[in-house]
């Protein structure tokens, strides 16, 4: 079973050394110069990782990583120190050396810190799979890659990998508030080369969660390796992409990260707070098509996004962000709620131990609409149909945002036609959400394979999104004259 | 805590290791250890944002039991910590599979007596935080000082970092080496009359303190990419030439010498399988891969492995000159290691480059520029549209659009694409104007033929 918030609390007091009266000591040493806020943000993580190239384990990987972050508010400046010596000096002079933003001559009054409980359920596993024995998760990397080899002759190689940790996390923060939770986390990769005649074209899948091996109970290590052997496979047809701008349809799911990308970024409150989004000032606007309501949502079940607390020790949960095309609100950390004055939506997230919290999405998704998805890629003369990705990025000040496609087909007269090769798209937020003129009653979520980064921090995410029809956005292709050489 | 001499603590964490991965039975095994010293000012709107400084360090070792190979990592380096490390790395080997290629590197290429590359500046942890912050706000101060329409600010971060690095293997070696880098970088917007924000930054980042440019040039630089994007449009669709600026001709290197990778070779995972020694580029482009030059960031006495660092040429005059390895993919292709493996403490050695450099040719930029009638004049990509396997080639970008030789008005929101090996074909002008970027030197180099995509 994973660990409760008890467990885990017990676990820093009985392995670690790190208990209340640990805690109190070092706030006070955060406090000793003033300060308005103090926070401990103790991680403990355990991961593994295994590779499996030219079927056999190529490598096996097991890494410890422990410590405290320290951090001091003062107004709206931070101190920060961390240190991986969890003995009370070390953590001591950590505290005051972040102690060192503040600027007063003596401390504040001593916390009194008290473990709160809070239903932590989104992740509760029977089985974590750190626990699982290494041969069980081999013969899954196995399966995964005689499943490649057999779906085409012309997978050449397979690589596949799984990588797995578990993360027992202690808050405890000045206003007395200590939080703990466990967080399981569980990625299988599966990475195919299609070889026909000299060429190569190459193709990955995967997914995850916050659970343990009972992920592969509706996620075959078969029908991942397959659906990374057929995309490999198909690019092999793929022709140019077209130049220029035109109607896109989205398939349901990871085209979730159009919305990441396109406004989730540009809602984190940190930007907001300092005006340097495009989305500053626009609460109560409208920034999308009235058919757009999107929602970030720390709560789904076993999702990679998902927490039960965000790192600053609020219980996270379900923000609305966009509603019908109206800017509702922004995903706040400490910092920027108390500027906004509203409550805290629970994004403060970090990667670990050495960073600070800042706002950050969780599991962020379009929610359904009204249309028939067939009926959308009907609609559209010319355009194209975008299925998988590799990633994308914003410019959160000018709300220009880019995604790659790595499955995508041309459209033509409302049939989806050739598979097309990897091309990027770019679009301005708003701009492409007015342009939403068709969303589909089948929201998807993505499965557990995205990884989002910021200011050098990553942290794990979901995404999702029904299927959506957006009238145009520009298309990085190389062919100049679209549809010219094929047949209507 | 400041510092000059080396800091004995990594390679007496790694020797601790790899003494217990012997004492439980490894049949060949190597240690790593890093320790590293961090601290950071970032101010905004000339007020403090953040300070920071944290010391951090850990220990990572390999183990290969009968050809079996597993790595483990941990930041407890106390006794029982290391042993427990230790117990897991045997127990991980034994459950993993024999690998006939697993191994350490050859003692014959190990550097056994390390040059001087003068990687560590020992002003840089004299550093103090009064002193980052008073660097960090002359820089944004710069910045916002340049021009009444830069109206905001994300920031200004002066940091400076000093570390050690330790690595001992089971065939004697055992080397460390302690190296220091400053950085600093800020970002500032500009406002359009509509109220629209136009945002670009700037930065510097060296091993030592005087040959960082200076913070009221980074923060002006900053400043007047902001103001040079002001009024920006969407370009039309076209196939037009497209003038890479030197940060972006940087990035090009990179693309080359991942493209390089001998382990992408050995997964053809690249372009550039099956083309050595083939010209794979117009004959203006050479470029080079060098972990051997004083005093730069990509500079290292010897590489993840103990092999000593060297010059390799990646392209000479367009043809693609060979591959970097690391000991264990040259094993498995039966090659040389080119000292090219990177070592963090978890996981194995990885392939990458040292300090990259485009040569520069003879044509001063404003002359390659000035022979475009039609073209961009290419300063932002965004997004990771590049198909390492095929070559092809889409990403974001932004500039400024070149009428009959001059920098015109400034564009966003389109794409370029186009084929890495037909892009690399098509430089047909080479800038005079090399110029460093961290890790990696590139002057600006033009390119006859892309596609845009606008509106």
């Amino acid at each position: 079973m994973s660990d409760t918030p008890a467990d885990v609390i017990g676990f820093y007091s009985v392995q670690l050394g790190v208990d209340e009266a640990a805690a109190e000591s070092v706030l006070a040493s955060a406090l000793e110069r003033g300060g308005s806020f103090a926070e401990l943000y103790f991680e403990h993580r355990r991961s593994g990782s295994l590779s499996f190239e030219d079927q056999q384990v190529k490598s096996t990987q097991a890494s410890l990583s422990q410590g405290v972050g320290i951090r001091v508010v003062e107004g709206d400046a931070i101190g920060y120190a961390y240190t991986e010596d969890l003995s009370l000096d070390a953590m001591r002079r950590a505290a005051s050396t972040a102690a060192q933003i503040a600027h007063g001559t003596t401390g504040t009054d001593p916390v009194d810190v008290t473990a709160e409980s809070y239903p932590a359920d989104r992740y509760a596993i029977a089985s974590p799979s750190t626990s699982t024995p290494l041969a069980d998760k081999v013969e899954l990397l196995r399966r995964a890659d005689q499943a490649a080899r057999a779906w085409h002759s012309s997978i050449a190689r397979v690589d596949a990998s799984m990588v797995d940790e578990e993360k027992r996390v202690l808050i405890v923060r000045s206003d007395g508030r200590m939080v703990a939770d466990y967080q399981p986390l569980l990625r299988f990769n599966v990475s195919c080369l299609s070889e026909i005649d000299g060429e190569r074209r190459n193709a990955r899948w995967g997914g995850g969660g916050r659970m343990g091996v009972t992920y592969f109970d509706d996620h075959s290590p078969e029908s991942l390796a397959e659906e990374a052997a057929r995309q490999a496979v198909l690019q092999q047809e793929a022709r140019e992409a077209p130049a220029g701008t035109f109607p896109v349809v989205l398939a349901a799911g990871d085209s979730g990260i159009l919305l990441h990308e396109a406004v989730g970024h540009g809602l984190e409150a940190d930007f907001n707070r300092k005006e340097t989004s495009n989305y500053s000032n626009r609460i109560g606007q409208a920034v999308a098509s009235e058919l757009v309501t999107v929602i970030d949502d720390a709560t789904l079940n076993l999702s990679r996004g998902s927490v039960n607390v965000d790192d600053e020790g609020e219980v996270a949960g379900h923000n609305l962000l966009i509603e019908n095309g109206q800017l509702a609100a922004y995903m706040q950390d400490r910092i920027s709620s108390d500027h906004f004055g509203v409550a805290p939506s629970g994004n403060g997230r970090r990667q670990s131990f050495r960073h600070s919290p800042m706002p950050r999405m969780t599991n962020t998704y379009m929610t359904a609409g009204q249309d028939d998805p067939d009926d959308l890629v009907r609609s559209v003369d010319y355009g194209i149909f975008c299925k998988a990705f590799s990633g994308g990025q914003v410019n959160i000040t000018n709300g220009d945002f880019v995604f790659s496609v790595t499955e995508g087909y041309l459209i033509e007269n409302g049939q989806i036609s050739a598979p097309i090769r990897d091309v990027n798209l770019i679009g301005n937020g708003p701009d492409v959400l007015s342009r939403v003129t068709g969303v589909g009653h089948d929201l998807q979520m993505s499965d557990g394979r995205w990884t989002c980064g910021k200011s050098g921090q990553s942290v794990p995410v979901g995404v999702g999104i029904p299927t959506v029809l957006v009238s145009g956005i520009t298309v990085g292709g190389t062919q100049m004259q679209p549809g010219a050489g094929m047949s209507a | 805590m400041a510092s000059s001499t080396l800091s004995t603590e990594p390679l007496e964490i790694a020797a601790r290791l790899l003494e217990l991965a012997q004492a439980a039975g490894a049949d060949q095994a190597d240690a790593v250890a890093v320790s590293s010293t961090n601290a950071s000012t970032t101010v905004r709107k000339q007020q403090i944002e953040k300070v920071s400084e944290s010391t951090a360090r850990s220990g990572g070792l390999r183990v290969i039991l009968d050809g079996r190979q597993a790595t483990v990592s941990t930041s407890d380096v106390s006794d029982a910590a290391l042993a427990e490390t230790v117990e897991t790395a045997l127990e991980l080997a034994r459950v993993s599979e024999p690998d006939p290629f697993a191994g350490l590197a050859d003692p014959k290429e190990q550097a056994h007596n390390a040059p001087q590359l003068a990687l560590f500046d020992e002003q840089v942890p004299e550093v103090d935080g009064e002193q980052r912050l008073t660097r960090a706000l002359a820089c944004e101060d710069a910045a916002l000082s340049a021009d009444e329409r830069i109206v905001n600010s994300g920031g200004a971060t002066f940091s400076t970092s000093f570390s050690s690095f330790a690595l001992v293997d089971s065939n004697g070696f055992a080397g460390a080496y302690s190296d220091t880098s400053a950085s600093m970088w800020v970002e500032v917007m500009a406002q359009e009359e509509d109220g629209q924000l136009r945002n670009a930054g700037w930065s510097t980042s060296e091993r030592s303190l005087h040959r960082m440019d200076q913070p009221e040039d980074v923060g002006r630089e900053a400043a007047a990419r902001a103001l040079r994007q002001l009024g920006a449009s969407k370009a039309s669709t076209c196939e037009v030439p497209v003038v890479w600026e030197p940060r972006m001709a940087a990035g090009l290197a990179g693309i080359v010498a991942g493209a390089a990778s001998g382990e992408a070779l050995y997964r053809k995972a690249t372009f550039l399988a099956d083309r050595q020694e083939t010209e794979v580029a117009s004959p203006l482009l050479t470029i080079i891969d060098d972990a051997t030059i004083a005093n730069r960031l990509g500079s290292r006495p010897f590489d993840g492995e103990g092999v000593v660092t060297r010059r390799n040429s990646l392209v000479e005059r367009g043809v693609f000159r060979g591959f970097l390895f690391d000991s264990y993919n040259a094993r498995r292709l039966d090659t040389a290691s080119t000292g090219s493996a990177w070592r963090s403490v978890g996981g194995l050695p990885q392939i990458g480059s040292g300090n990259l450099s485009i040569d520069a040719g003879e044509m001063p930029p404003e002359e390659i520029i000035g022979e475009v009638e039609d073209g961009l004049y290419l300063t932002t990509l965004m997004g990771f549209g590049i198909n390492y396997t095929t070559g092809d080639f889409s990403r974001g970008a932004a500039g400024i659009w070149i009428r009959n030789g001059e920098l015109a008005e400034p564009v966003q929101e389109i794409n370029v694409s186009g084929n890495l090996l037909e892009m690399f074909q098509r430089i047909d002008a080479v800038g005079n104007d090399a110029q460093w970027f961290g890790a990696t030197s590139a002057p600006t180099l033009r390119m006859s033929r892309m596609t845009i995509s606008g509106v």
